[in-house]
């Protein structure tokens, strides 16, 4: 039976998506000059108190992006960004970084506390249920616009020789470890965006396992852009070292307003022999109002190299915000056996716009990459996979499995798939499924004759849905997205 | 009580139903028979809410209530149930998820206490067994892939376990094997009672033989044009709907 007009209406009615992380926090901040030319970054660079080969490496970065064009190529649209009309660094104004959690501005704490994300280490410990006497489960590094806040259980794991702090931290503590890596994955001249970031990141997050050590709790990290008209500019930096294992998750909100606002990060993630890496995200950016004004644009660059024998990159994400989604979390597969994996659901409602995907490189032999890609469409929303699976001459025995499902609800949004396969290896075995499917009028009736409400109908059907990428997340956090699942398709807030 | 009075309703601007009456009281089983495209099926989604089913003109009283005007949940909350003549396929749902969800969202709705995941466990594996359905069934996804006959059990399995008011049962027996059409009736005829009521649609006097009803209604062209007790289906069965002056093929 085809659909009836008005009930269109009611499932677009409760998929209009209420943001509850919209507040905003009052609280001073230092924030450079608009605009974007080498004294800024010079000023960022000064401000950090960085080395000279950084400031080089900026630099040069700055200058290769002033011949870059944006790309064109994603099925995305937004009027021209005036990269002028910018702030490139805004930061909680404090005479030098917080210490400890005591001397973190009160008004910074509470705000992470409306965010549900505890910054105190005993709330941390009482909040997690059946770890009684087991090592505490989240580590967190958060940041504040430009600024590294706070992490938590640095201590801890400092006694395993993990490191985990900001990137400006490690490039004072650990600056001969970020030299060796920093832009080894995605190189400065990368992409418009991410060259950008290289000349202005401000910080993020630093993550250093030594071989044979396997972080023993989930390390975690918040973004949060505050402050108006600022790019928040990230770059996130994992080495996990022979025989390493970690869990890593990111979260990130904005405030509502008006104005869209860039975010451009940068994470790499470098993966040695028989070395782990889970990477997972739940991304709930601002979306925009119902009418597709404000929003964060998404412009992010995020890419693993498998770069040791049997090693592994598994990327996660949950993405429900932004207006914009720009992004395509990557493996380069250059070890032997090496493996990746990448597991996404994307829901876009309202005029919300994702180009998102995975670029999947087998150089070593035997390598195998998984790609498990659930888009969910509401409102008047566009959503874009675009996946690309590469099998260089040398890939012998490479394998790829893609799974793309689009699943649609109303009928003025659309779900696109662009799958682009080359292989150069006879030996390789690519196999790619697509499917999309409609909520149909029929799934919806036949909850609520069983006393399911519309919006948990909605819910119930997208988190069956995408069940199969729920569940590679952390389980801390599995609840968490399913929930988010559940409200960024709902009228109301759970 | 329910209490349908001339109740006419049309689909597409169309008019399907037109003057339908009709009193069931709490206990009593009524069956409704009559020819393909005589209107059963509308009926049954009219008082489930469905959308684009425009009722035109008519009441209905449940228990006292405006069933008209409630939406479809608040219908199922107070006790209204209809086992689909097509059951829906719900891919990536599994079965005790839909169910658990469906009992817990209708105890709510009526201010009672969720059932936690072992209680719900319990309940649901005893009506399993009583309906010789295997677990295995619970774990797939709502009726995806299931054959014509497990679809319409796992109908009465629903039924069995939200343990409705008011049950309409719409050819809860086509696509039966002759064993499951006696299970089902027998999980039908179980869940029998002084306070609940149901409304049989049927085309084969054989279900009547097990859901033995307590009055017998013929459907045609949007009118009910005769009732009687349980021996009219007989006659039916014996002389098809000539008699009523419509073509079967209709
Ligand atoms: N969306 C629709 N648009 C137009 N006509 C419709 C629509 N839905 C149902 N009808 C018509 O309404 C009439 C009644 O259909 P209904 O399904 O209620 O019949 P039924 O008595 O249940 O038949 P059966 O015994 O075959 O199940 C049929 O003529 C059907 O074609
Ligand atoms: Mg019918």
């Amino acid at each position: 039976m085809a659909a009836q007009p008005e009930t269109i209406d009611q499932v677009r009615a409760v998929t209009e998506q209420k943001y509850k992380y919209g507040f905003t926090t009052d609280i001073e901040a230092e924030v450079a000059p608009k605009g974007l030319n080498e004294d800024i970054v010079r000023f960022i660079s000064a401000k950090k108190g960085e080395p000279e080969w950084l400031l080089e490496w900026r630099l040069k970065a700055f200058r290769v992006w002033q011949t870059m064009e944006e790309p064109q190529w994603a099925a995305v649209s937004f009027p021209p960004i005036d990269y002028q009309d910018a702030h490139y660094y805004a930061a909680p104004k404090k005479k030098e970084g917080p210490k400890s959690l005591d001397e973190v501005d009160p008004e910074l704490l509470k705000t992470y506390e409306k965010l549900g994300i505890p910054l105190r280490e005993q709330e941390i410990l009482a909040g997690v249920e059946g770890t009684e006497g087991k090592t505490p489960a989240i580590a967190v590094d958060a940041v504040f616009d430009s600024v590294s806040v706070a992490t938590t259980f640095k201590a801890k794991l400092e006694e395993m020789g993990i490191i985990f702090c900001s990137i400006s931290e490690a490039v004072q503590k650990n600056p001969e470890l970020v030299r060796k890596y920093l832009g080894s994955v995605v190189p400065y001249t990368d992409n418009f965006y991410a060259t950008l970031n290289c000349a202005v990141f401000t910080d993020g997050s630093f993550v250093y396992i030594p071989k044979g050590v396997r972080c023993p709790m989930e390390l975690s990290t918040y973004f949060r852009i505050n402050q108006a008209n600022t790019g928040q500019f990230e770059r996130t930096l994992i080495i996990a070292d022979e025989g390493a294992c970690v869990s890593y998750l990111e979260g990130c909100t904005a405030p509502k307003r008006d104005e869209n606002q860039l975010h451009a990060a940068v994470v790499e993630l470098v993966a040695m022999d028989d070395a782990t890496i889970k990477y997972s995200t739940v991304q709930n950016w601002y979306p925009g109002n119902e009418d597709g004004v404000g929003g964060i644009y998404n412009f992010v660059t995020k890419r693993g190299a498998c770069r040791g024998r049997n090693s592994k990159i598994s990327w996660t994400q949950v993405e429900t915000g932004s207006a914009i989604t720009w992004k395509y979390p990557s493996c380069i597969l250059q070890g032997d056996n090496s493996v990746g994996e990448f597991y996404s659901v994307a829901i876009t409602n309202n005029f919300q716009q994702a180009d998102t995907g995975t670029k999947m490189i087998h150089i070593g032999k035997n390598t195998r990459s998984t790609i498990v890609s659930k888009g969910i469409s509401a409102g008047r929303a566009q959503q874009t996979y675009r996946g690309l699976v590469k099998i260089l001459p040398k890939a012998e025995g490479a394998r790829n499995h893609t799974q793309c499902d689009s699943l649609l609800i109303g009928d003025q949004c659309g779900a696109h798939t662009v799958p682009y396969i080359e292989s150069r290896n006879r030996s390789a075995r690519i196999e790619h499924e697509a499917t999309t499917a409609k909520i149909s009028e029929d799934q919806l009736f036949y909850c609520r004759q069983r006393g399911i409400s519309e919006e948990d109908a909605v819910s119930l059907i997208v988190n069956g849905f995408c069940k199969e990428v729920l569940k590679e997340l952390p389980m801390e956090f599995a609840v968490e997205a399913q929930k988010l699942v559940g409200i960024s398709l709902e009228g109301s807030v759970g | 009580m329910i209490e349908i009075k001339n109740l006419h309703a049309t689909v597409d601007g169309k008019e399907i139903l037109k003057g339908v009456d009709l009193t069931i009281r709490p206990g009593e089983v009524h069956a409704i028979m009559g020819p393909n495209g005589a209107g059963k099926s509308t009926l049954s989604y009219v008082l489930a809410g469905r959308d684009g089913y425009e009722v035109t003109e008519g009441s209905v009283s449940f228990y006292g209530k405006d069933l008209l005007a409630m939406e479809p949940e608040e219908r199922a909350a107070e006790g209204v149930f209809l086992a689909f003549q097509y059951p829906v396929e719900i891919p990536g749902v599994g079965n005790t998820t839909f169910l658990k969800t469906a009992i817990n969202a209708i105890r709510k709705h009526r201010g009672e206490k969720e059932l936690d995941a072992m209680q719900f466990l319990k309940l649901i594996r005893e009506k399993t067994k009583a309906l010789g359905m295997s677990d295995e069934m619970l774990k797939r996804a709502v009726n995806v892939g299931f054959s014509g006959g497990e679809k319409k059990r796992n109908e009465t399995l629903q039924m069995a376990v939200l343990e409705p008011r008011f049950a309409v049962l719409d050819e809860t027996d086509s696509g039966l094997d002759i064993d499951a059409l006696k299970i089902v009736a027998e999980g039908v005829n179980a869940l029998r009672s002084p306070e609940r009521s149901m409304l049989v649609i049927t085309h084969y006097q054989r279900l009547l033989d097990y859901i033995v009803p307590d009055h017998v209604h013929v459907l045609a062209a949007g009118r009910i044009v005769k009732s009687g007790g349980k021996e009219l289906a007989l006659e039916l069965e014996k002389n098809g709907y000539r008699d009523f002056g419509v073509n079967e093929a209709a």
